[in-house]
C-alpha cells in the first residue's frame, strides 16, 4: 500500500461518518473533530473502521495522534511499516 | 381478523406515507416483526405488527399518506381460515375511481368570442380521492431494505437511480455502481435529502417542544458529579477492549440513569388524562443530534437491565440508524423517559425539555476538569453537570433530588455498573 492509497482509506472512512462533507477542502493539519463536526461516538466508529479496515489495533491512549487528516496517516504509516 | 392501523410514532404525528411492505399477503407474521416502512417527519421507519398471524389483504399502497389510525392491512388469526373475500370497507386502493371528468363540450358551432379562457371560470372538477404521489422526487423506486440503507448510508438519491433488479428495481449493486460514478463527478454540494427531510423534522420539533412548553409544568435541578472513578475505571476497561468493544462514557451516564429510575419510577413513565401511568420497563429515549440538523430521542429497551457492553453496542446502533434510516416503530413509542448527553464537544450544562407525554428528561453536557474540594483541600477532578427537568404534575423536586442522587452515587461506583 502507498502513502497515497492511506490516505484515500483514511479519506474514505470520514466520507462514511461525514457523508456531506467536502473532504477535498478539508485542511490536512486541523482538528477533524472541529472542521467535520465529529462526537465521540463518530470518532469511535472512526478508529473502528480503521482497526476492521487496516487490521491496525489503536488504543485508546493513541487517539490524540489520529485527531488530524495528516496525523492520521502519519501513524497509520508508522503502524503499517510504510 | 383484526386490523393493522397506521401507528401514531409520537404525539406530533399525524399521517404517514406507506414507503414499502416487507410482507405479501398469506405471509405469516410473529409479534415485533418488522412489515412495513413508512415515511414520516422523523424519516423512514420500519413498522412493526404485534400481533401473530397471517396478513390478508393489503388496503394501502406504496405511496400512499394515510392518517394515524387508517386500517392499512387486514390480519387473520393463526389457524382461522381465509374468509370469504368481504364487500371491501373502501374502494380498492389498486383501482381509485377514474375521475369524474365532465362531458367534453360539444363543438362549438360558433366561434367562440375571443376572450381570455380565464374569464370563464372553468367546470368544478368533483373531489376525487386520489393516492397521494410519492413525496419525494414524484417516481416510486423499487428498492430493498438492504439497498436502500445503503443508499442513505451513501446519501445516494433513489429517485435519480437506475435499477437493473427485477421490475427495475433498485440493487445493492446498482447503490455501489452509482456511489463509484458519483465519486468521479463533481461534489454537487449538500446531499439530497435521504433519510429524512430536514423541513418536516424541524415541524416535528417545534410541535413537540411547543406542547411540552405550553402544558408541561417543568422544574429544575441540577449537580456535579465527580468522573475520577468512573473515567480511570473506563480506560482501564478499554485497554484490554477492541476498539468495537470499546465503552463511552455516554454508557456509564445511561446505565446509572436507568438503575437510578428503580429507586424513583414516578420519574419512568408518562402522563395522560390528568394521571401519571408508569412505563412498563425502563426504556431510556436516547437523544441522538442528526448531522445537517434535527433531533431524535429512540428507546434503549430495558435499559437497566443491559450490560454496558449491550447498551454501549445499542448506542452505536442507534446512531447508525437513526442517520440512515431503519429505525422501528416501537423505538420511537417506547420511551419512557429521555437522556441527552452532550459528549466531548458540547456545552458544559444541558437542561432539557421534556419530550411529552414522557415526565422527565436527565441531561449530561461536556466532562470538564474543574477544581474540587476533597478533604479540605483543592483538587482538579474531571467533573459533569448533571441535570433534570421533570413535570411537576407528577413528581416533586424532592423527588427529582434522589434521582440525581442515586445516579451520582452509583457513577461512583462503575465497577458495579
Amino acid at each position: 500500500m502507498t502513502e497515497a492509497e492511506l490516505r484515500q482509506i483514511v479519506l474514505d472512512t470520514l466520507g462514511d461518518i461525514a457523508p456531506e462533507a467536502d473532504l477535498a477542502a478539508l485542511p490536512p493539519g486541523k482538528d477533524l473533530r472541529e472542521e467535520l463536526d465529529i462526537d465521540s461516538m463518530d470518532f469511535l466508529n472512526f478508529v473502528i473502521a480503521l482497526h476492521e479496515k487496516l487490521g491496525v489495533d489503536i488504543p485508546e491512549s493513541d487517539y490524540p495522534q489520529l485527531v488530524t487528516l495528516d496525523g492520521a496517516v502519519a501513524y497509520l504509516r508508522n503502524k503499517l511499516g510504510i | 381478523m383484526s386490523a393493522f392501523v397506521m401507528p401514531s410514532l409520537g404525539a406530533d404525528m399525524e399521517a404517514g406515507t406507506l414507503v414499502e411492505w416487507l410482507k405479501r399477503p398469506g405471509d405469516r407474521v410473529e409479534r415485533g416483526d418488522v412489515v412495513a416502512v413508512v415515511d414520516t417527519q422523523k424519516g423512514a421507519i420500519e413498522i412493526e405488527i404485534f400481533e401473530a398471524g397471517v396478513l390478508d389483504r393489503i388496503l394501502v399502497q406504496p405511496g400512499e399518506k394515510v392518517p394515524v389510525g387508517t386500517a392499512m392491512a387486514t390480519l387473520r388469526s393463526n389457524g382461522a381460515a381465509q374468509e370469504p373475500e368481504p364487500a371491501p370497507p373502501q374502494p380498492p386502493p389498486e383501482a381509485p375511481p377514474e375521475p369524474e371528468r365532465p362531458p367534453p363540450e360539444p363543438p362549438p358551432e360558433v366561434p367562440p368570442p375571443e376572450v381570455p379562457p380565464e374569464i370563464t371560470p372553468p367546470p368544478e372538477q368533483p373531489p376525487v380521492e386520489v393516492p397521494e404521489p410519492e413525496a419525494k422526487g414524484g417516481v416510486r423506486v423499487r428498492i430493498s431494505p438492504a439497498a436502500r440503507r445503503r443508499a442513505a448510508a451513501l446519501s445516494l438519491d433513489l429517485a435519480r437511480l437506475r435499477g437493473t433488479g427485477p421490475e427495475g428495481a433498485v440493487t445493492l449493486a446498482d447503490i455501489e455502481a452509482a456511489a463509484v460514478a458519483r465519486v468521479s463527478a463533481p461534489p454537487s454540494g449538500r446531499a439530497p435529502g435521504v433519510g429524512f427531510d430536514p423541513a418536516a423534522m424541524r415541524r416535528a420539533i417545534a410541535a413537540a417542544m411547543a406542547r411540552s412548553k405550553r402544558e408541561i409544568p417543568h422544574y429544575y435541578l441540577t449537580q456535579t458529579v465527580d468522573l475520577r472513578r468512573a473515567l480511570t475505571w473506563l480506560e482501564a476497561a478499554n485497554r484490554d477492549r477492541p476498539p468495537t468493544e470499546r465503552l463511552l462514557p455516554a454508557a456509564l451516564f445511561v446505565k446509572a440513569t436507568a438503575r437510578a429510575l428503580r429507586k424513583v419510577p414516578e420519574l419512568n413513565g408518562f402522563w395522560e388524562k390528568d394521571a401519571f401511568r408508569p412505563g412498563a420497563g425502563i426504556h431510556i429515549g436516547w437523544a441522538i443530534a442528526l448531522r445537517g440538523g434535527g433531533l431524535i430521542a429512540p428507546a434503549i429497551h430495558d435499559a437497566d437491565r443491559k450490560s454496558l457492553a449491550e447498551l454501549m453496542a445499542a448506542l452505536r446502533d442507534l446512531v447508525q440508524r437513526a442517520r440512515t434510516g431503519g429505525l422501528k416503530s416501537s423505538e420511537l413509542t417506547d420511551p419512557t423517559i429521555t437522556v441527552t448527553s452532550l459528549g466531548e464537544r458540547g456545552a458544559e450544562t444541558v437542561i432539557g425539555i421534556i419530550y411529552p407525554p414522557q415526565v422527565a428528561i436527565v441531561g449530561f453536557g461536556r466532562i470538564v476538569e474543574h477544581p474540587w474540594a476533597v478533604d479540605g483541600a483543592l483538587a482538579v477532578r474531571p467533573v459533569v453537570s448533571l441535570s433534570l427537568a421533570a413535570d411537576h404534575r407528577a413528581s416533586d423536586g424532592h423527588r427529582g433530588g434522589l434521582l440525581l442522587a442515586e445516579i451520582e452515587r452509583l457513577l461512583q461506583k462503575p465497577e458495579a455498573l
